[in-house]
Order: C-alpha cells, then structure tokens, then sequence
C-alpha cells in the first residue's frame, strides 16, 4: 500500500491495542483483566519505541521506558498485590451483558473513526490513521468502567483510557512535553496508591467491594 | 395459425380475461370435481401461458395498450416492459405450481364454497396479473384494490372461526391503510396536470428534491404495509396462518411481491433521481425487518405463523437489496447497482418457488393431521415419504444451501456488499460491512428456524398417536409441489439463463448491465464481475457432491460390507422414554428467546410448590404491537368517540347541518 | 485446466482424505503428553476407523433414509471442503468452482443435515446435540463469513485462489485487520471443531455435548464416516487458516518446481498447528453452554471490527 514498514507495524500495535480493549470490554475474570492490562502497556511501550525509532524523536524513548516499568511491571504488580489482599477472586458482574456492550462497543468504534478522520489528515506524524483506534479505545475504556459494578475493573477502566489517551498523543503529536508525561505518570502512580487505601476502607464499610453500596451514602 | 400481430401485452390479456372466465365457471358451477379436476388445472395452463410470454417478452421493446374500460376521460393504460415481464413471469411460474396442488387439495370441499373459492381465486390471480400490467394510477388502483379485496375473502374462507375473521379484518385495515399512502404517493406525483395520472406522465414530470422524496416516503410506508416490513409487519403472521395453504402460498410468494414490484416502479421508474439517503433508510428498514422476522420465527410454536415470520424476514432481505441499489445508483456506481438489483429481483423470484413450496407442505401436513400447532406433530417423514422430501429442498433451499437456488441470490447480494467500497461518504463505507453482518446473521438463524419447521414435524417420533393415520398427499398436490422443487433445483444449477434475463430489467431501471452471457462463461460459471474477483459454479459442486455420494456408498459397500440391525434407541438407562422427551417446538428455540430476551415481550405464568395442578404458560408477544398498534387504535377510538358527539339523534340539528353546508356552499360557489 | 493440473487436483484430494486422520491422531498425542499420560498413539484414529468399518450397523427402529444417508453426505462435504483449499500449491482447477461463501456454504450444509439426521430418532439427546449445534453455529457462520470478508476485501476477490495469491506472493504487507480476523478466525475453529472450550470432544456425558450428541445414535460405517468427516473438517480448517494467515512457502500457478518446499512447509505448519491447537485446549476450561454464544458474539464482533479497521487504516 505504500506505507513504510515502521508504519505497518504502528497500525499493527494500534490494531492490538483495540483488540486488547476489546477483549477486556469482554472478560469475565479480575484477573485475566489485570494481565490484559499488562499486555496493552507492553503494546503501547513497543509502540511508542517504533515511533521514536522511526521519526528519530529521543525524548520519546525515555517515555517507551517509562511505560514500560510503570504500566507493565509496576501497576500490575500492585493490582495484583490489591486483588490478593482483598481477597477478590471473583467473576465481574456486568449492568448489561457481555454481548451488548460489545454491540455499544462496535458503535462506539464507528463513532470514534468517523471523529477522527478529518484530524488525521492534517496531523503530521507517521502514525497520524491511528488517532480514530487511539479515541476508541479511549471511549470503549470509559464505557468498561460505566458497565461494571465492582470497583477494581472501574478503576483498571481508568488507567487504561489513560493508555489510550498515551497512544493518541504519541500518534499525533509524537508525545506530550517531558514535564506532563512525567507529571502524569506520578499522578498515576499516587492515584493507585490512594485508590488502594480507598478499597481497603469501603471493604471495612461495607464488607464488600460492590459499588452500589455506594448509593447509600446520600442525603435522605 | 397464431396471428402473427399479436403482441405480447394482448396475450396477457387473454391470459386474464381467461382467469376471469374460469372464476365465473367456478362460481355457476359449483360442482367439486369439476372445479378441482377441471378449472383449477386450467388456471394452471393459463399461468403456464403467461410465464411463456414474460418470459419471451422480456428482452422485447414495451408495448402498451389502452382499454376501452374505466371511466369516459379516464381510459384504463396497460403496459408490458422488462419490469412487468419480470414479475409476471414469477407470477405464472409460481401460480402453475400452486394451482396444481389446489386441484387436489379442495378435493373434499363442499361445492358452494368451492365455487366461490376458485372465483375468489382466480380474480386474485388475474388482478395480481393487471397490477403487475397497469401504466396509470387510475387502473394500478382499481387492480390494488381488487387484489386485497379478493385475498381479503380468501383469507376469511373459514369465516365460521372467530379468529379467522379478527386477522382478515386487520388485513384489510392496514392494507387500505397503505392503499391510502399509494394513493397520496401517486397524488403528488401527479402534481396537478391534467394527464398527470398516467405513468407515461409522471416519468416525464420532474419533482423537486422534497416531494421526491416525500414520494418515496409515501410509497415506501404504503407499498411497505402491502409487504409486511417492520412496522406494518402485524397483519401478515395473522393472516398468512388463517388463509387455506395454497392461498398461503400465493400470498406469500407472490401477493408481497407486488409491492416491491410497486416500490421498484415507484422509485426506479416514475422518478428521475434518487437520494442516496433514501437507500440508507430502505437499508436499515430492510435489516431490521429481517432480524425481527427471523427471531420471531425461531421461537413460534405453529408452523404455518414460523413460515409467516420467515417471510417477513425474506422481504427483509429484498428491501436491503433494493437500499444498496438506490445508494450505488444515486452515486452513479451502476455497473455494482445493476449487481444489487440482480441479487434482489433473483430473491424475489426465488422467494417465490421455496416459500410457495413450504407452505404447500405445511398445507398437505395440515390436510393430513389437522394439526397446525408443532406441538402436535413429529415423525411424519415416515406417513408421508414423498412430502417429506419435496418439503426437504424447500428447507435446503431457504436456508441459503448451495447448490439449491437460495445460496444463488444471498451470494449475489454478499458479492454487491463487497464491492462496495468507494462510496464517497465514510459513513456509509463504514455502514456496510455492519449491513452484512447483519445480513449474513439473519440468514444463519434463518437456518436455524428452518431445522426446527422440519425436525420437529417430520423427523422424531410423532407426538401424538392420531399422526399415525396420517396420509401421504394426493397425485395433484405432488405435482404442485414437485414442480415448485424441481425450480428451485434448476434455478439453483442453472443461474446464468436467469441472469441474462433479470439483465433486461437492470438496463431497464439503473440503465446498466451484469453483463454476463451465457456464451462468454459457459453454462456453468457464474462469474459477475470477473473471474478472479468471483466465481461460482454450482453445477460442478452439485455433479462432484452426486459423484461424491455414489463413490463413497460403493466404496464402503464393497471394502466392507452393509449390513444393518434395527433396535431401540439409546436409552442413557432409562427405559421410559416416550414421544414426550423428544424437544418441544418451544424447547428448541429456546436458547434464542433467551439470549435475545429484551426482543421478545414474554408473559410467563409459572406455577407455584402449592399448586394442586402445576401448569407453565409462556407466550411470546409481539413488543411493536404493544407499543405502537394498541396505543394507535386506542388513540383513534378516542378522537372517533370525539365525532361521537355529533351524533344527537335529533333531526332538527341534522337538519341543521344540511343547512348549514348548502349556506357555505352557496358561499362558496359566490 | 491441463491433465498436470487434474492429476494435482486429484492428489491432494487423496492426501486430504488419508492424512486428515493422522492430524486429528497428532493433535491427540499432543494433549496426551501436555497431560502428562501415554496416549494412544498416532495411528489410534485409523485403528478405530477399520474397526468401526467391519461393525455392523445396528439403527433405531424409527431411523428414516435421510438419517441412514447423512453420514454419506457429510463425509463428501467435509472432503470438497477440504479438497477446495490451497494447501500446496494455488494452482487448483476446482477453486474457481466454489469461492469463500461457497465454502462457508458446503460447511453449512452438511451442518444442516447433521442437525436433522440428529432429530430423527426423537430422543432428548439428539434434539438436545441438534439444538445446541444450531446455537453454536448461529454465530459462529457469520463470524466466519466476517473473517472471510476481511481476507476479500483487501485482496478484492471471493476466490480463494486469488487471496492466497495476494497474501502469499505479492510483497509483504501487516494487514492489523488480519490480526482481528485471527483471532475471530481461532474462536470459530474451536467452536466449529468441538474443542475445548466450547465442547469437549472426549466427553462421554451426554448433558455437556453439542456435538457428540448429534452422533450418538450412530454405530459402525456410519459413524466411521462421520469420524472421518470430523478429521478432515478440522483438517480443512486448518488449512484455512493456514493459507490465510500464515501463507507463505505455498507454491504459486504453474511453478512445479517449488512443490516439493510446498509440502514440507505445509507438514511443519500441521505439525505446529496441532500441538498449538493441543496447548489451546490443555489450558483452557469449556465454557457452560449458555457462555458459549458469547464466546462466538465476541468472535463475530471482532470479525466486524477486523472489516471496520481496514477501511479505517487500509484503504
């Protein structure tokens, strides 16, 4: 088709990453969520080091790196230390089911392409067709966390529209300022933390992780 | 000598008035066999006659006639183009089938109803005939109404059963609800000339781009509700289940048709130009009609309301064909909008041989058992061989199976899908890969509802002891069938003849053809755009699979041997089984209710630990009829309850009205 | 159409129909080993194939003719199916013959009459094989269709010839619609060949069979041909897969010479196609039945989204 190799395999990153939101929009087990999770950030980090590689941007390797120790090893590790913790082994329950969100998923997908087409004719990098899957996975990350009713996999949603927003701006514009990416990768890394001691406190409240105990706590 | 100045169109005629006489020799006669073995089988070669000349005809220039009937300055306009021919071709071809098995399946009726019958039955057929030859709006009409009132009084035959009477009366409803809609559709197009009425006219008008479309909105709901698309899909599973099966078949096969044939002339003909957004809608209307029809078909427990929802969903299927082709040849892509028209119009006529087929079927296994109801039924492949079989190719054809003549319109319409990338807005490139997933879902599931008609009525053990006694159909309903089988089978095989003449209808409409001849590919291939692009040889695949068969029997016959013991079946170690355990109608299309559970509107009664005699109730309900229709008649009913109020029963204020009216009229004429 | 190209053609159908067996046998052995037990060796299914041959075949009162033919026509589908894919070499006379849809239709045809055949005999468990079959298949024909269209729409032809073609010898390009349409394709290969997870082929429970359940009725020839048929349709979808997905090295129109190469790639691709296939199943649990149609909606929505993705980044 005419695009260069480092192209290709951009669109074949970018392909993977809405097939790993995909699959996560379909999952069942906490568990096989987290490790999805993983593998998108280790997409995402071969992703952002083909695009530095191929357009000669340096900066964007130290941030390839720096997905990779955050989002691959370091997160995961402490979801998994979260889940074992709390003890939480079980199936998600989902508001509507499995095969109508995937149907909402498809025209979420159909809405985000069309969004993103006119945008990426003028944006400049190599990998500027990637912006419409980069928007989707972002809306079907948003949608992960509208359906499901426990809390981990609300908040695994978070992070992985996070990735997708990465995604979106590397395609785009080759990356964000060293500072924001740095600040938000701390941002991150604190907001686990605290979402971590916040699970530990509505388990003891509420002796469960379900979130619709939270609709107790309003004014009657 | 035949004269030799005949035309085609005039040979029609005769055709019709000929079906017009036979009607009144029924209806003077009255004497069973007469009519059956004589007047029916005599429709039948007039059908034959009228396919001969369409089909001749096809190729040919379109003649046109006027008859000196109708009104003074309204003579009626006759006309026979390549579209006409086409239809009236189905016409003929399905009717000599149908005919046939009504000569033998009226053979116990009583003769006064019979006589009536068969004259309803052949002013069906010969106003079908002149719908399909009208060329002004002024005899479309007259024939359009003759159509629905004579089906009307087919439908109603056993008028003694009260719930016969409530679905003819909500066919003929929403069938002059939709005359009403053709009627204004025509009225606009007609846009005030004095001539305008003629069809000749209205293609010469030229409308603007709003009441072109306005004319299509109109004909689309009008000829719509004729067709059974969603939503003025409620008379057809009522209707088609109370009418006697041939007329069932008739109905189906070939009375929907002509509202496509109505919506086709409408758009393809009558108006110049067409919007690509009408497309879009006849599209998505199309898909949904067919999803709609096909789940609702999956979990129906009578067999003949299952064949009912099955064609709902082929109209479905046709309306889909017919939005692809107004999108291509809007954007003036017509060599892949003459590819679209094709996969349609084959699916008209195929539509017409295998469901006129399953429900002359569902007709003899009704004569048999007097059951329609699936729950009654089973094990009939062993009472009636012969039906059994012949129903088997209509099923296989249905079900989009190669080589049989389904698969040819669904590859068809698969092939103008792919084709279609290029359209110039991204939308609708997007639209149209979900527009055949959609479409190849509904055939999947057709399929499944298909294996449910046929296993649980002909295969199984028989749920009932009475089926026993069932028997196989006569000599004439055989015939019928056979005939309706062996064109499935030929149009399956030999798809290239059928093509070469739907071209005509394609230069006709979108003024672009498939291009394909027989002489350029062969018999066999059938290759429309080209050959690497796509190719399909079904009378190869159906030699190999016939050689294939034979080679297998007689090579495990003679390396091995074949023998056979009979037994019981395998019991798992309970040796009580009975007919009971076998699945239900309802048991199979269960999982299907239950996954699309939010399609289906269930009313459930369960029993309850303390119930002295535990019974289980579930009725799966029409959601739009809720929803739209009673909301809709409740909401007439109070605005008639309004003109209710006018009604004092005093004379003095009627007297009153009529003065009023002469003054405002003398106004008026002032 | 030269008598070299028919003697070709006429090869692979006799190697398609020997060696299906030895495939399902590997693939067998594999699960067997990953199980950490001896297994039955490679030959099992060609033992248990003549043994079922010299059985009499014992049928139920009430089997009608279309039960007792059924076998015969599935057998023969599942061996055009299988005999239709380019495996070898592109270069197959009767590929114009029949082109994807036409493939996804012989499937469904004998698909079809198996469901039938299943609800002759009228007990609860063939009805029960029968529906759930059908439940299976409802989702998984159009996910197949979809991975099809995909593989057509960027090689713009419904012939398999013609894509294998494009994927194997026009230059190397990463089609990411491709890898939506693999992993559908994976899903419906399950699904359709009843492996784990959507059914367990070595079950002998009949409430957790969907396919076992509709030949339970069978004995002797006829069930030999249906064993048989089953070989060679996960035989052919193997290669379907193969030859869309992992072409290369399949010898293009008209070069004899790169034949030999031919086979033996496609020998090491069969090899590592089963033990794949044998890992897929060891360390996945079947799904409950009413999982399954998400299983194959999953399938079919990415099989949608595979097409969607090429007009997005390809065209």
């Amino acid at each position: 088709m005419g695009i260069p190799f480092s192209g290709q395999l951009i669109n074949l990153c970018a392909a993977l990453l809405l097939l790993i939101a995909f699959g996560m929009l379909s999952q069942r087990r906490v568990l096989s969520l987290i490790n999805l999770f993983a593998w998108q950030g280790l997409v995402l980090s071969v992703a952002t080091f083909i695009v530095a590689w191929s357009s000669h941007q340096h900066h964007l390797y130290y941030s390839a790196g720096l997905t990779l120790l955050l989002k691959v090893i370091i997160l995961p590790w402490i979801l998994h230390r979260l889940i074992r913790k709390l003890n939480v082994k079980w199936d998600v329950e989902t508001m509507i089911n499995i095969p109508t969100t995937m149907l909402f998923g498809i025209v979420l997908v159909i809405f985000a392409f069309n969004l993103a087409a006119p945008i990426s004719q003028m944006a400049s990098t190599i990998a500027k067709s990637t912006l419409g899957i980069a928007m989707a996975c972002v809306l079907l990350s948003f949608l992960m966390m509208i359906t499901r009713s426990k809390a981990v996999p609300q908040v695994i949603g978070f992070l992985a529209m996070e990735n997708g927003l990465f995604f979106a701006a590397t395609s785009a514009t080759y990356g964000m300022p060293m500072v924001v990416e740095l600040g938000i990768a701390l941002d991150v890394l604190v907001g686990m933390v605290i979402l971590g001691i916040f699970f530990f406190q509505i388990r003891e409240t509420f002796d469960s992780l379900d979130l619709k105990h939270m609709e107790k706590l309003r004014e009657e | 000598m035949i004269a030799s100045n005949l035309l085609p169109i005039d040979i029609a005629l005769g055709v019709v008035m000929y079906w017009l006489a036979l009607a009144f020799a029924g209806l003077l006669l009255q004497n069973t066999r007469v009519v059956t073995q004589l007047i029916f089988p005599a429709g039948a070669l007039g059908a034959l006659v009228l396919a001969a000349i369409a089909l001749s005809s096809l190729g040919g220039t379109p003649n046109v006639a006027v008859l000196p009937l109708g009104l003074p300055d309204l003579p009626f306009h006759l006309r026979l183009d390549a579209l006409s021919a086409f239809f009236l071709f189905v016409l003929g071809a399905a009717a000599i089938g149908i005919s046939l098995y009504s000569a033998g399946y009226f053979r116990a009726m009583e003769g006064g109803r019979l006589g009536l019958l068969c004259f309803e039955y052949h002013v069906f057929l010969a106003s079908m005939a002149l719908v399909f030859m009208a060329d002004d709006a002024y005899m479309f009409m007259v024939a359009w109404e003759t159509m629905a009132l004579s089906s009307y009084f087919l439908v109603t035959t056993d008028h003694e059963v009260a719930e016969i009477r409530r679905a003819g009366f909500l066919y003929l409803l929403i069938a002059h609800v939709g005359a009403i809609s053709i009627l204004m559709c025509f009225g606009v197009m007609q846009g005030g000339h004095a001539d305008g009425y003629t069809f000749a006219a209205m293609r010469g008008a030229h409308l603007s781009g709003f009441w072109a479309s306005i004319t299509f909105l109109l004909a689309l709901f009008g000829f719509g509700a004729k067709a059974g698309i969603l939503p003025l899909h409620a008379w057809l599973p009522e209707a088609h289940p109370a009418a006697p099966s041939p007329v069932s078949a008739m109905m189906s096969g070939i009375m929907l048709k002509t509202a496509i044939y109505g919506i086709l002339r409408v758009t393809f003909d009558l108006l110049d130009t067409q919007m690509w957004w009408w497309g879009v809608l006849a599209l998505a209307i199309g898909l949904l009609t067919a999803l709609f029809g096909v789940l609702f078909a999956t979990v129906q427990s009578d067999m003949k309301r299952l064949l009912a929802y099955s064609s709902i969903e082929n109209i479905g299927i046709i309306v889909t064909g017919i939005g692809l082709t107004i999108v291509f040849h809007s954007y003036h892509k017509d060599a892949v909008a003459a590819l679209a028209l094709t996969a349609t119009l084959y699916h008209v006529l195929n539509h017409a041989f295998f469901k006129g087929l399953l429900f002359l079927g569902a007709g003899s296994v009704l004569h048999a058992t007097g059951e329609r109801n699936l729950g009654k039924l089973g094990g009939l492949i062993h009472q009636m061989p012969k039906v059994a079989l012949l129903t088997l190719v209509g099923v296989l054809a249905i079900s989009g199976l190669p080589p049989l003549n389904g698969f040819v319109s669904e590859w068809l319409l698969l092939q103008a899908f792919l084709l279609s990338p290029g359209l110039p807005q991204s939308y609708l490139n997007m639209l149209i890969p979900v527009a055949a997933a959609a479409l190849v879902l509904a055939a999947a599931l057709a399929a499944y509802a298909m294996v449910k008609f046929y296993g649980v009525i002909f295969l199984g053990q028989p749920r009932d002891e009475s089926l026993r006694e069932a028997h196989d159909a006569g000599v004439w309903e055989r015939l019928g069938m056979a005939w309706l089988a062996v064109g499935c089978l030929l149009l399956g095989l030999l798809p290239v003849f059928v093509i070469v003449q739907i071209d005509n209808v394609n230069q006709m409409l979108v003024h672009a053809e498939l291009g394909v001849s027989a002489a350029k590919s062969g018999l066999m291939w059938l290759t429309p755009v080209a050959e690497e692009r796509a190719s399909y040889s079904p009378v190869i695949l159906f030699g190999i699979i016939l050689v294939g068969l034979a080679f297998t029997f007689v090579a495990v016959r003679k390396l091995y041997h074949g023998r056979v013991r009979r037994s019981d079946p395998w019991d798992c170690g309970f040796p009580e089984q009975t007919a009971r355990m076998q699945d239900s109608a309802e048991g199979f299309g269960q999982p299907i209710r239950q996954i699309f559970e939010f399609f289906f509107g269930i009313v459930r009664e369960v029993p309850s630990p303390f119930d002295k005699q535990p019974r289980y109730r579930g009725e799966t309900r029409d959601l739009l009829w809720e929803w739209l229709y009673l909301p809709l008649a409740r909401l007439v009913e109070w605005v008639s309850g309004l003109f209710g109020r006018l009604q004092h029963g005093r004379i003095h204020v009627y007297l009153l009205y009529s003065f009023l009216t002469l003054l405002a009229l003398l106004a008026f004429i002032r | 159409m030269s008598i070299s190209t028919l003697l070709f053609q006429l090869f692979q159908d006799t190697v398609v129909v020997l060696l299906a067996p030895l495939l399902m046998g590997w693939v067998n052995q594999c699960r067997a080993w990953m199980q950490s037990r001896s297994g039955a060796g490679l030959w099992q299914p060609y033992r248990t194939l003549i043994k079922l041959f010299k059985k009499d075949a014992v049928l139920a009162h009430n089997a009608s003719p279309l039960f007792r033919y059924t076998p015969y026509m599935l057998f023969v589908c599942m061996w055009l199916a299988a005999a239709l894919v380019p495996v070898v070499a592109t270069d197959l006379p009767l590929s114009p013959a029949v082109d994807v849809i036409a493939l996804v239709g012989i499937f469904a045809l004998a698909r079809v009459f198996i469901a039938l055949a299943a609800m002759d005999i009228g007990t609860s468990f063939g009805t029960l094989g029968a529906r759930r079959e059908m439940l299976v298949s409802f989702l998984a024909e159009p996910a197949l269709l979809m991975v099809f269209f995909t593989a057509s729409l960027i090689s713009h032809s419904t012939s398999l010839t013609t894509i294998v073609e494009q994927f194997a010898h026009k230059e190397l390009v990463l089609y990411p619609s491709m890898a939506f349409a693999g992993v559908a394709f994976l899903m419906v290969l399950l699904a359709e060949n009843a492996r784990i997870p959507v059914d367990n082929p070595s079950t002998h429970l009949e409430l957790t069979m969907i396919h076992e359940a509709m030949i339970l009725e069978y004995s002797a020839r006829h069930l030999a041909l249906i064993e048989w048929a089953s070989s060679i349709k996960l035989f052919a979808y193997t290669t379907i897969g193969i030859a869309l997905f992992m072409p290369w090295g399949i010898a293009e129109t008209g070069n004899w010479g790169a034949l030999p190469l031919g086979i033996a790639v496609l020998l090491v691709k069969l090899l590592a196609c089963g033990f794949g296939l044998a890992l897929l199943e060891t360390i996945s649990a079947k799904l409950r039945i009413f999982r399954a149609p998400e299983f194959l909606g999953t399938a079919f929505l990415l099989g949608v989204l595979g097409m969607l993705i090429h007009f997005l980044l390809e065209s």
